[in-house]
């Protein structure tokens, strides 16, 4: 039996052999057949969406992809210049959030002085994602030193529905209604933050503008190239509405009047200067600003203007193909609805046309965004230094050069806010950041100027 | 009647069971399409979807009449061209399997390098007088400038 006992030691071992080839290869065919089942690209309608289907987990039944990808907003990343960190919060019973993003007012207490006298100056924190706009807005210590009309509620909350509601089928109607009321009862009629309905159509899932402000002036702007009575609900491309439902918020704009209608101050066009220009014509302002004086305007993320001044906008690039690239899921082809930095993503938002390591372009990115963050401080530098000097004319009593100066001081802010509240650190259009900068710098020491030819006899 | 001893039933059952894996083995092999890695058709490629986009590109590229995928992606000789086939075959299936790799594909050094010198396979003639080595400039790269010839 001794020989049988040695043979059976060796059958053995075969027998586990072939029991584990056996499964390894079972394994490999089952997950071959799963490869090809994903390669069928398969889409269930279980639910019926309308026009009044506000609730994203409905649509998510449908697309359960774009979906996930959409409640990944939360995430809370940083990247050099941008991006946002969890911060502790102790709630309180104003504002119950435990967490919130890092004070730029903290981080660079110049804000303060440029927005002495505003809202701003109180509480300005890094943006969150799309998840937190809502939240973010109604928690804002601005609420509590300034009275907020509802057409905050425009951006800052899935706000379409609501609006056809209040008009009654009418959104131009539901729109001026909504801006005329005070913020609290705005904020009612609003349960989510952006929702798929705002950017899409239910039934054909082609992208569309729901914001009556962006309708009203893209047509101003394409007024200006020639083309009458635009809407780009019909006249837009495909790649185009890419970029245009970013910018129904993500844009500078004012509250027009004592209707406190949302309007985009594109008459005169989309650059920086344009638009103050179309502010100086309207003589706007957001409020007086309490160490000068001067008449002063805010700027608020001009994403959609800087962007459309720069290469990637000049070659078809939309918003859309870098901060919600095409991403693979199975075999399916989707558009990454974790709408955030590229930086974050650089393989899908930067290698698809660009053939560089991921290591590369970041650093491009980050030369881009270090340079133009140089010249944001020296423009802020200069615009500091001017507020100081009207306010000790001010205390001197000196009235010779000060409205000139005043007046710069509004021209100078403004162009390096427009820079500064823009996301991007300048990378959407580096040299247009850096003139519109430059205007900013030479605006801010041309005040000094006046101030100081002026007090000489 | 003689009992059939115990050493010959065992035999049997692992012939069986041997047989079964190989069996199970051939079947994978042609459900995976394996004998299509074999030839240089450029639809092997894209047996399955990761290279789509690469193959579209192809097809309405430069290239299309004069080269397959396969002549740009292999190198010269019959083993180091099976060699090499086998060893990112290997690659690529693992990728797929697990998942693990990038949405925008990215080339690996060895497998640039081969690209590079299979452009001489045809176009070593017309870059004889610039295509020289240079201690410090290195060799010139040709799809550094020309990568859009053969696909996106």
């Amino acid at each position: 039996m001794d020989q049988t006992g040695r043979v059976s030691v060796k059958l053995l071992a075969l027998a586990l052999l072939a029991a584990g080839a056996a499964l390894a290869m079972t394994a490999l065919l089952v997950n071959i057949f799963e490869r090809h089942q994903e390669a069928k690209n398969v889409f269930f309608r279980v639910v019926e969406l309308t026009d009044h289907t506000e609730d994203p987990a409905e649509w998510g039944k449908n697309f359960p992809f774009q979906f996930d990808a959409y409640r990944r907003t939360v995430d809370q990343v940083r990247t050099r210049f941008g991006g946002s960190e969890a911060l502790p919060h102790e709630p309180t019973a104003a504002d119950p959030r435990s967490v919130v993003a890092q004070s730029k007012i903290e981080e660079d207490p110049r804000l303060k002085t440029i927005w002495a006298g505003y809202a701003f100056a109180h509480d300005f924190r890094e943006e969150r994602g799309h998840a937190f706009m809502l939240e973010d807005q109604t928690y804002t210590e601005r609420q509590a030193v300034a009275k907020q009309p509802g057409t905050c509620l425009q951006c800052h909350s899935s706000a379409y529905a609501a609006m056809m509601k209040l008009g009654e089928g009418d959104l131009m109607k539901g729109f001026e209604s909504m801006n005329r009321l005070p913020y609290a009862e705005a904020r009612k009629l609003v349960t989510h933050p952006v929702t798929c309905l705002d950017c899409h159509a239910p039934d054909t899932m082609q992208l569309r503008i729901t914001r009556p402000a962006f309708i009203e002036g893209i047509r101003a702007v394409k007024a200006l190239e020639g083309i009458r009575d635009y809407d780009p609900n019909t006249m837009a491309t495909r790649q185009e509405m890419r970029s245009f439902v970013c910018g129904q918020c993500h844009v500078e704009y004012y509250f027009k009047g004592p209707e406190k209608r949302l309007t985009f101050p594109w008459t005169n066009g989309l650059r920086a200067d344009e638009i103050l220009a179309s502010y100086e014509e309207s003589g706007f302002k957001d409020w007086i600003h309490a160490d000068t004086g001067a008449p002063t305007l805010k700027a608020q993320h001009p994403e959609f203007e800087l962007w459309s001044q720069g290469i990637h906008a000049r070659s078809g690039v939309s918003c859309a193909d870098c901060h919600m690239p095409y991403k693979r899921e199975g075999a399916m082809k989707i558009s990454d609805h974790h709408v955030r930095s590229p930086l974050l993503n650089i393989n899908r938002s930067c290698q698809t046309c660009h053939r560089w390591s991921e290591a590369e372009l970041k650093e491009r990115v980050e030369t881009i965004q270090h340079r133009t963050f140089e010249l944001r401080n020296r423009a802020m530098d200069a615009v500091v230094a001017l507020i100081g000097d009207l306010k000790a004319a001010r205390t001197r009593g000196q009235n010779a050069g000060l409205s000139e100066a005043q007046t710069l001081q509004r021209q100078a802010q403004f162009l390096l806010d427009f820079v500064e509240a823009e996301n991007s650190t300048g990378f959407h259009a580096p040299q247009e950041a850096a003139r519109v900068l430059g205007q900013s710098i030479d605006l801010a020491r041309r005040g000094q100027l006046a101030l100081r030819d002026q007090a000489r006899p | 009647m003689r009992l059939v001893s115990s050493r010959t039933v065992l035999g049997w059952f692992f012939a069986v069971t041997i047989g079964a894996v190989v069996g199970l083995a051939l079947f994978t092999f042609f459900y995976a399409r394996g004998a299509s890695y074999l030839t240089d058709d450029p639809r092997a490629c894209i047996n399955c979807h990761v290279m789509n986009t690469q193959y579209d590109g192809w097809v309405k590229s430069s290239h299309r009449m004069g080269a397959v995928c396969n002549d740009c992606h292999t190198p010269e000789g019959f083993i180091p061209k099976y060699a090499s086939k086998a060893f990112n075959g290997f690659l690529h299936a693992a990728a797929f399997t697990t998942g693990d790799f990038p949405d925008v594909i990215q080339i690996k050094p060895h497998m640039r390098a081969i690209t590079e010198r299979a452009c001489l396979k045809c176009h070593a003639e017309i870059v004889q007088a610039l295509n020289v080595s240079d201690d410090r400039a290195g060799q010139l790269s040709c799809v550094r400038c020309h990568r859009d010839v053969g696909h996106r």
